[in-house]
């Protein structure tokens, strides 16, 4: 059955060229059409997934190869599809939340005038996604990155006819671009040491071709760096996230909590053999991860709008990530993904559900008591959000993030200070996650709840919710006992971390530690929250507050060093040189017309002097030239 | 032969200067004939009776005849076209063509002075029969043209001289743009 | 007879530019027109001149030619002129600008 591997990406594929071009007249039918080709896919993938854990395939890697893409000059990349336990993941996560995630569109997107565009867009995304995660050569996966990119441009300016989607959506598209170029460049150095982009080749030929600590290495890491840091919206290419918040919610959830935005993290673990060759570069995505997580957690603190909070929290968890990797932990790091992932899409899903039954009101404050009004919703995205917190033992966010915490510490790579950022940062996360969790469904009602979840609200939200707290048994702490699925079986793929032999005694320690200081945020937001309930807080108008507000000015920071002086370099080149020569031969040719037209003057002697003269002039050429 | 040719030649230019510069067109005019003669005598001289013969009659006999006409008809001559002219005649008007002419005489002195040889012409007159022969088998042609531009310039003239119709049928009375 | 062919032709050059000058000079369209008759006598002695130099008939015929075509050319011209001093009350070439490129 791995021979159906090319059906997953293919079946969205279908749907959206169908829905493209007959969408409109099918009506509510394109929405069905689009959940049942993502729902396919999803099956195809569980009975790969199966197949594959029951009985794996030589060397735990089946490769599909469909045909090559061109040959020039002896570089041949081929449309071919690379299933490892990393692809399996990814595809998994993306198929089975994108599954829900659209039966969740259906309702939400109802009566939208744009609905048969929207799925045929979301099922292009997840094509696109798919051959990123299931290529097997970098440029199958640069086809992949810049075609989710056109996606969330696309679905960002979903409602095109309000400008500020439109202004999002582009400043999507040119902040990832910047990461993209990046890329690029870092793809045409691999090509030139290695004449292939074909991944496999790269990682086994890598420590042929290049000695650890290389400049070459250095620098096709760093490059492929940037185009991560760029997509997955870190340090200091974090901006555009909070604003792409603009789309409608299910593209959120899909695009920038599951997939799209851990496309960078996909792309770190895949070239793991280039990062670890190249350790100043894999520190410094432990140090951009450990700092993105705090800027974000503390903007994520100020925010009163639900969907920014949970904007910040993507990038505050994926800094996580990129911690997590940074330091070698590779399958922790994936992990959290995955959990993530389930959480992830839950809040923003409820969110959702939120904003349609407070008619589309977005602004914490104005909602309040909708515990009881709404409980469906209230109960999974208290799920999510203890998840998201890491609430100890009970959630599967305690597990992948207690374990990149105390693998920041432990592992040869790690040191104090980035597990003290990590540290701080869950009691950041616990405060704001669950400050948004009272604010919005405790206290008094402040509005009617207008629409009443249906059955498709409510079973992707109950499905995630369930996921959210049990997803994380399958990878328990070595202290725990033996029960490690997910090391295991990325095990094959991704190196294997080396843990300082000390520190295994601290795990229990810091797990406690972690868990007590996440209780004590949720106990302090409860204490401001909910019991002693104002209406305003004077830390809420302080200048630091404000400033957490704005995401800490990246916005105005870039505004003055980059967009001002683009700007002001076009309004001056507005008249440049170029094009006063263009203008100067039509006003050359004004000014000569009115000198000439003067000679027209209708006086015959004039003319006939015009003779004359000419008579001359013909004659001295004749005779003496 | 030489000395009659001169004289005439002076005669020739002096006459025609004075057309171009005197200021009552009736004499004018009949230097101009003066003139018209001096260029039949030169014809002779080079051996041309015929054109010579058609230079006194069609030239000075019918197309000077017409500009007096016509001299006559816008009362050129009197007192007061007299005084106009000398208006008219003034210096300012005068330098650039002159200076004009005078470039002009210089390039044709050189251009004509500055050949090779110097052929002398004899006398050799062609007599008027050759001329006609010559017209009516070699130009025919040529001949055809000239009778129908002659005949279309007589129209032509005809039309453009009429006098407007001072009264109208009543039929024919309507618009103004009638054209005649 | 020593006359070259050049004497010959520099007088009807010289007659030429006195016709020219007339030309350019005089306001009055009369003269103005009697001034083309000079040059183009001028031309038909030149031809006479040529004529006379290869012993040929065929200058005298563009004699006869250039006399016909003056002919019809004085005709209209003064019919023009006859015209124009309805249009214009006048005939001082100055005053008629109509053709003027506003």
């Amino acid at each position: 059955m791995l021979n159906l591997l090319w059906l997953i990406p293919t079946l969205p594929l279908i749907s959206f060229l169908i829905l493209a071009f007959f969408g409109k007249k099918m009506g509510k039918f394109s929405g069905a059409l689009g959940v049942i080709s993502v729902g396919l896919s999803a099956l195809i993938t569980l009975i790969i997934g199966v197949e594959f854990l029951s009985s794996p395939p030589i060397g735990g890697v089946y490769e599909q190869t469909l045909w090559t893409w061109f040959d020039i000059n002896g570089f041949a990349p081929e449309i071919s599809l690379y299933l490892d336990p990393l692809g399996l993941i990814f595809t998994f996560v993306i198929t089975f939340v994108g599954f829900l995630i659209h039966w969740y569109s259906t309702e939400y997107m109802d009566g939208d005038e744009g609905y048969s565009r929207f799925f045929a867009y979301m099922n292009l995304f997840v094509f696109s996604m798919l051959m990123l995660v299931l290529g097997n050569n970098l440029l199958l996966i640069y086809f992949g990155w810049e075609a989710v990119g056109l996606c969330s441009y696309l679905l960002i300016g979903f409602w095109y006819k309000e400008p500020y989607n439109n202004y999002a959506a582009r400043k999507a598209f040119l902040i990832t671009r910047v990461g993209d170029t990046a890329m690029l460049i870092g793809l045409f150095l691999l090509v030139k040491d290695f004449g292939t982009l074909n991944v496999q080749q790269i990682l086994i030929q890598a420590p042929e071709v290049w000695s650890v600590g290389d400049s070459n290495v250095f620098w096709a890491s760093l490059l492929l760096l940037a185009g991560a840091v760029g997509k997955s919206a870190q340090l200091p290419l974090q901006t555009w996230l909070p604003d792409a918040m603009a789309g409608p919610t299910p593209v959120c959830a899909l695009i920038h909590a599951a997939t799209m935005v851990t496309a960078g993290v996909f792309l770190i673990a895949r070239m793991n053999v280039l990062f670890e060759m190249a350790p100043v570069v894999q520190h410094l995505v432990a140090i951009i991860g450990a700092l993105t997580l705090i800027v974000a957690g503390l903007s994520a603190f100020a925010q009163n709008d639900i969907k920014k909070v949970l904007a910040y929290s993507t990038i505050s968890q994926i800094g996580y990530m990129f911690l997590a990797l940074g330091v070698g932990a590779w399958s922790a790091g994936i992990f959290h993904f995955m959990t993530h992932a389930f959480f992830k899409a839950l809040l923003f899903l409820g969110a959702g559900a939120v904003i349609l039954a407070m008619h589309h009101e977005q602004d914490m404050y104005k909602m309040g008591g909708l515990r009881k009004k709404i409980p469906v919703v209230y109960w999974t995205f208290l799920f999510g959000s203890a998840a998201l917190a890491a609430i100890p033992i009970v959630t599967a966010g305690f597990y992948s993030k207690d374990k990149i915490l105390f693998l920041s510490l432990a592992s040869t790579k790690g040191n104090i200070w980035l597990w003290i950022a990590g540290f701080v940062g869950a009691f950041i996360t616990a405060l704001y996650t669950f400050r948004m969790v009272f604010i919005t469904f405790f206290g008094k009602a402040k509005m009617d709840v207008e629409h009443r979840p249906k059955m498709s609200f409510k079973i992707p939200l109950i499905i995630l919710g369930i996921l959210s707290l049990i997803a994380g048994f399958i990878e328990l702490p070595d202290v725990w006992g033996d029960f490690t699925l997910i090391s295991d079986f990325l095990g094959g793929t991704l190196p294997v971390i080396n843990i300082i032999p000390e520190m295994e005694r601290w795990e229990i320690l810091l797990q406690v530690i972690t868990g007590v200081v996440v209780l004590i945020g949720v106990y302090i937001t409860w204490q401001i929250y909910v019991k002693k309930r104002k209406e305003s807080y004077a830390f809420e108008q302080s200048g630091l507050f404000n400033f957490f507000f704005k995401g800490w000015e990246f916005d105005w920071l870039y505004n003055t060093l980059v967009v001002a002086p683009a700007v002001w370099l076009s309004r001056i080149d507005q008249h440049d040189f170029i094009d006063r020569i263009y203008g100067g031969i039509g006003h050359l040719n004004l000014g000569l017309n009115k000198v000439f037209s003067r000679t027209q003057n209708g006086y015959l002697k004039i003319y006939l002097g015009g003779i004359a003269v000419g008579m001359i002039v013909a004659l001295t050429i004749v005779l003496f030239l | 032969m030489t000395t009659v040719f001169y004289i005439a030649a002076i005669i020739a230019i002096f006459s025609t200067l004075r057309v171009v510069t005197h200021k009552n067109a009736v004499h004018a005019l009949l230097y101009m004939v003066v003139s018209l003669l001096s260029f039949a005598v030169i014809f002779f001289l080079f051996g041309a009776p015929f054109p010579a013969a058609l230079e006194i009659i069609i030239y000075a006999g019918a197309i000077i005849i017409l500009f007096i006409f016509v001299a006559m008809m816008l009362n050129f001559g009197s007192k007061e076209a007299n005084e106009r002219e000398k208006k008219w005649i003034s210096p300012s008007d005068w330098w650039a063509p002159g200076l004009l002419s005078l470039i002009l005489l210089g390039e044709f002195i050189y251009l004509f002075t500055a050949g090779g040889e110097v052929t002398t012409i004899e006398l050799y007159p062609i007599s008027p029969k050759e001329v006609g022969t010559a017209l009516y088998t070699k130009y025919i042609l040529g001949v055809e043209l000239v009778a129908m531009l002659l005949m279309s310039a007589a129209i032509g003239a005809y039309h453009l001289g009429k006098h407007k119709r001072k009264e109208y049928h009543r039929f024919l009375k309507g618009d103004n743009n009638e054209e005649n | 007879m020593d006359i070259s062919v050049d004497t010959g032709l520099l007088l009807a050059g010289i007659l030429f530019l006195l016709g020219l000058f007339g030309v350019l000079m005089r306001r009055n369209l009369i003269f103005m027109l009697l001034s083309v008759e000079i040059m183009m006598n001028a031309a038909a002695l030149a031809f006479v001149v040529g004529g006379a130099k290869w012993k040929n008939v065929d200058g005298q015929v563009m004699v006869l030619f250039i006399l016909a075509v003056a002919a019809a050319e004085v005709a209209v011209g003064l019919a023009l002129v006859i015209q124009m001093y309805k249009q214009f009350k006048t005939v001082d070439v100055k005053k008629m600008r109509k053709l003027k490129d506003e």
